[in-house]
């Protein structure tokens, strides 16, 4: 079976791939691409760990075939930062130690920023439910919801 | 494995019916994991999300008619979809996480005939019927007969659900849906409630439609239970006798989720709040 050529964007680059039918989207991005800020927790969509936006939309790469990126918009962790200046949140992370062992960190951040850009004022309950789907073993999930609610009120007032 | 993305509907129902082991995909929450997992290996999977229609919600005779690939997020944020069923919107958003969310859709959790679908007892309270596109055309069917049984539709070779139709809601009425799941999210039913009901000038139900998941083989409509508020102001009386008429209704099975007795119980509690809220609403207060 020969393999499907896919055309897509990724974090605002054109991008060809070939893939299998049965790769996932998370499968192309590590594998055939190098994109491996994209992790894999579960593989069956209840972790977040691999989550990314498609045509801004949050939603988990490992649930999601390669061969349906055609034409699409994507935005990994990779795209996050610009050049070597951080994103707030990235920024905020570190600095309040927001994160152990940063397995689920790319998936978490990724899904913050969706997050913000839709609602920039966050209720803490908000926050914990937007990112339910986001599993942490190491943290305990505070300094993760205190690191998003605080680099959310600073970008209120940069704005 | 193939796969096909096709962009006519007509194409995507001669490849389904062409191909033994063809799968449909929409928004792939359900078939990614059954794939990954090799519960099922398919020949192929046919891609609907690029038939034009799929991914509209369209205002039709003073109801709304979803396509099958627009995802719980695309309907909580329809502000006209929000407002006329409330309880099916709030049904789909309890599906997963925001993650998925972004991807699942009403024909998808409804075609993978889980007795725990959360969208599915308030499609069937909302009255609500699925066009089916097949080798013989369309035809409609009411939700509630499409799941067979756990795994099980009635859909035909060939056949797939193109779109949701979410009748005309109707003055002073309005739906509600509540399921138990011992955490706060991301989790599936143990037991789901959705209520339709209308009220008159005096606050008396004049009709009902209450529906459970997660307590049978399938989703069921509990006529009993409608019975026993119509008629009634929602007093303390009458909705102790809906909560007893959903709590003899129920045949659910002893898991590590849920015993019979607790299930049973569980579906009269969840009756009487959504039949509180769903008045609430009918009567025109945010809730």
């Amino acid at each position: 079976m020969s393999q499907l050529h896919v055309t897509t964007r990724i974090n605002g680059d054109e991008t060809e791939f070939l893939c299998e039918a049965e790769d996932t989207l998370l499968d192309v991005l590590r594998d055939r691409l190098g994109l491996t800020g994209t992790k894999e927790g579960c593989g069956t969509g209840d972790c977040g760990a691999c989550s990314v936006a498609v045509d801004g939309r949050l939603v988990c790469s490992c649930l999601m075939l390669g061969a349906e990126a055609e034409g699409r918009d994507i935005a990994t962790i990779e795209g996050m930062a610009t050049g070597d200046q951080l994103h707030p949140l990235q920024q905020k992370f570190i600095e309040m130690a927001a994160l152990q062992c940063g397995i689920c960190t790319p998936g978490i951040l990724v899904a913050a920023q969706s997050l913000l850009e839709r609602n920039p004022d966050p209720s803490e309950e908000e926050v914990r439910y937007w990112l339910a789907g986001n599993l942490c073993r190491c943290t305990g999930y505070d300094k993760i919801i205190r690191a998003v609610m605080e680099t959310a009120a600073d970008m209120r007032r940069a704005s | 494995m193939r796969y096909e993305a096709p962009t006519r509907l007509e194409e995507a129902v001669s490849l389904l019916a062409g191909q033994d082991g063809a799968h449909v995909l929409a928004g792939g929450t359900d078939l990614l994991v059954k794939l990954r997992s090799e519960m099922i290996e398919p020949e192929m999977v046919v891609d609907i999300k690029r038939i034009e229609g799929m991914r509209d919600i369209a205002a039709e005779e003073g109801g709304w008619r979803i396509g099958a690939a627009v995802s719980g997020a695309e309907m909580g944020e329809h502000a006209g979809l929000v407002a006329d069923w409330p309880g099916v919107v709030e049904a789909a958003g309890l599906i997963g996480s925001t993650q998925v969310q972004g991807r699942a859709t009403l024909a998808g959790n409804l075609c993978n005939a889980s007795p725990a679908a959360d969208s599915v007892p308030a499609m069937v309270a909302a009255r609500a019927r699925v066009r089916i596109a097949g080798p013989n055309g369309m035809r409609d069917m009411d939700v509630i007969d499409v799941p067979q049984g756990p795994g099980k539709t009635a859909l035909e070779r060939g056949e797939f659900i193109a779109s949701v139709w979410l009748p005309a809601r109707g003055e002073r009425s309005s739906d509600a849906y509540l399921r138990f799941i011992p955490r706060t999210e991301m989790d599936i039913a143990v037991v789901g409630c959705g209520i339709l009901l209308s009220l008159d000038e005096g606050d008396r139900v004049t009709t009902a439609r209450v529906s459970l998941g997660a307590v049978g083989p399938k989703v069921m409509l509990v006529d009993d239970a409608a019975q026993a508020i119509t008629g009634r102001v929602l007093d303390e009386a009458a909705l102790s006798d809906l909560a007893e008429a959903c709590s003899q209704a129920a045949t659910p099975i002893d898991d590590k989720r849920g015993t019979i007795d607790f299930r049973k119980h569980v579906a009269g509690v969840l009756a009487r709040r959504v039949a509180v809220i769903a008045a609430k609403r009918a009567k025109g207060e945010t809730v």
